[in-house]
């Protein structure tokens, strides 16, 4: 064991912006401990690819086979594909922000975590920054070999794309951060809600059909998800050639305050966390 | 005369019926290593819990470094830090990943040298560039004391920190939290079933049973009020309520 001299230069911490209210440097560090464990887990990588391409070369034929059976389809090509490109985003964004959660569930490391100044918004800010990692890394590889096997490109829609995802993604974050919180609150034990909950919204989005398909009994539900008018916004463009702002507003707006609502879930459920010793107690 | 570095007036927690901390007052003075002794469920974790801001109290007032922890605790976590074998490091990273991520989530500078200078410290170099999962019980304790120290903590709370612990491995952690200690000027906290460990660490002792601090004293102090070869013994019959064991409280309104 070596006798060292304390050196304040080297090992003192730099209290001046170690507990500022908002640190990019703490979610730089939970970016950083993600980006790890993926590093060192190749299966992990592996199931963020394998699923989009699964789906991807699946929707490829089902596609090539409507071609000739259907006129639907015939008016425009990729609509089946670009649907299921899309709605991937909006499931893997979801997926990753309660599968970063539920990471440091599973390692049971909460104590450690917020035992430093870690904050819980810097936390949420980590795992939305993840959730855009871990989206990109499974969806632009399909999406590129979508142009290879099918001679489909999503990055034909142009600029609505870029609309389309974001809208997605903030959709995706609002569920991932409201299904953290109930892991949070009930334990591992609720975590396949990560799996299901997003599945239970598929119906009502309209993502391969317009939400006119539906009953109108259903319209009010289909048209209180930002998905629904994603969906009938990138039908609109392939079909009509037209970028619909006002669904774009709408979409937006509902987002706006789904992110909000999801946010404050995960708040409130940290804080009953720290009222009955969850933090400390992770597990089923 | 020396300052307080924790004070703590009427904390109390309760969840539902179950009252795990009861109304418990102390005060931690700078420099010096504590213990708080207690069965299980005496309220040792659930206390060290609230001091870190992990469990919010049912009421009373907790103040480190002369902050209010219930308010500003992001104001003072950044001089703490804290081990438990109750709490795990993430098993598929490796220690040195661990470290880095610790010590940028602590802000400390100069991150690398550091990282080496406590692997060298804590005997850990070999196996820096390990995942977690792959250590042994006793070369964990050692990361997590790792992660503890890694800051330089100017307050240590530690729970059990030589649980699971060969007798050897046990005693170079506590050889190496005394030398610690002593180097940095630390104060430290911690919570322990052993008496051992307890005699040799700390200069005072706080017995808890059923929420309540029943008794404090230095060890030896305690072990002669009690008329005890050793602080085992007196623990013992603090705990099934013997010799005289009465609440503070209650010799207090004598």
């Amino acid at each position: 064991m070596t006798s060292v001299v304390r050196d304040r230069n080297i090992a003192a911490v730099s209290l001046a912006t170690a507990h500022r209210s908002f640190s990019l440097r703490r979610v730089g560090a939970m970016v950083l401990r993600y980006i790890y464990l993926l590093r060192g887990s190749w299966p992990r990588v592996l199931e963020l690819v394998y699923w989009p391409l699964v789906q991807m070369l699946l929707w490829g034929f089902i596609t090539k086979f409507f071609m000739t059976n259907s006129s639907w389809v015939v008016q425009a090509s990729g609509v089946l594909l670009g649907a299921m490109l899309l709605w991937d985003v909006l499931f893997r964004s979801q997926l990753g922000v309660s599968l970063s959660f539920m990471e440091e569930m599973w390692s049971r490391q909460l104590g450690y975590l917020f035992a430093t100044p870690l904050r819980p918004i810097e936390h949420i800010t980590a795992m939305l920054v993840l959730s855009l990692l871990r989206t990109l890394i499974g969806m632009v590889p399909a999406s590129f070999l979508a142009i290879l096997f099918y001679q489909y490109s999503i990055y034909s829609l142009g600029l609505p794309l870029l609309v389309f995802f974001v809208n997605l993604m903030v959709m995706g974050w609002a569920i991932g951060l409201f299904v953290s919180a109930i892991v949070l609150r009930f334990g591992l034990g609720a975590e396949s809600m990560a799996w299901f909950l997003i599945f239970a919204l598929a119906p009502f989005s309209g993502i391969y059909y317009p939400i006119a398909a539906l009953p109108a009994w259903l319209h009010p539900l289909a048209w209180a998800l930002p998905s629904s008018y994603v969906f009938e916004g990138m039908r609109a463009v392939m079909f009509e050639h037209v970028f619909r702002t006002d669904l774009l507003a709408a979409a937006a707006a509902i987002n706006a305050l789904y992110i909000a609502v999801g946010t404050g879930a995960y708040l409130y459920a940290f804080r009953l966390a720290r009222e009955r010793g969850l933090l400390l107690q992770v597990g089923e | 005369m020396q300052d307080s570095v924790i004070e703590v007036r009427g904390l109390t927690k309760r969840y539902g019926t179950v009252l795990a901390v009861d109304s418990i007052d102390f005060s931690v003075q700078r420099g010096s290593t504590t213990a708080l002794l207690g069965g299980n469920g005496a309220g040792k974790t659930t206390t060290l819990a609230m001091l870190l801001g992990l469990l919010l109290p049912t009421s009373g007032s907790i103040t480190i470094f002369g902050v209010d922890m219930l308010r500003h605790r992001h104001r003072v976590l950044p001089r703490m830090n804290f081990s438990s074998p109750y709490v795990d490091l993430p098993g598929r990273l490796t220690v040195r990943e661990i470290l880095t991520v610790y010590g940028h989530l602590y802000a400390v500078r100069n991150l690398k040298a550091r990282i080496a200078r406590i692997a060298d410290e804590l005997s850990i170099s070999e196996f820096l560039d390990r995942q977690a999962r792959t250590l042994s019980a006793g070369q964990k304790t050692r990361i997590a004391l790792a992660k503890a120290l890694l800051n330089e903590p100017e307050l240590l709370l530690l729970d059990e920190p030589t649980a699971s612990l060969d007798p050897d491995t046990g005693d170079w952690v506590r050889r190496y939290l005394l030398d610690y200690q002593r180097r940095t000027g630390a104060t430290i906290l911690l919570a322990s079933h052993n008496m051992t460990e307890v005699e040799r660490v700390c200069e005072r002792v706080m017995i808890l049973r059923a929420g309540r601090i029943v008794e404090e004293g230095t060890p030896a102090g305690l072990i002669e009020r009690f008329g005890r070869a050793t602080l085992e013994e007196v623990f013992l019959d603090v705990s099934r309520n013997r010799g005289g064991a009465e609440t503070l409280s209650v010799r207090a309104a004598r």
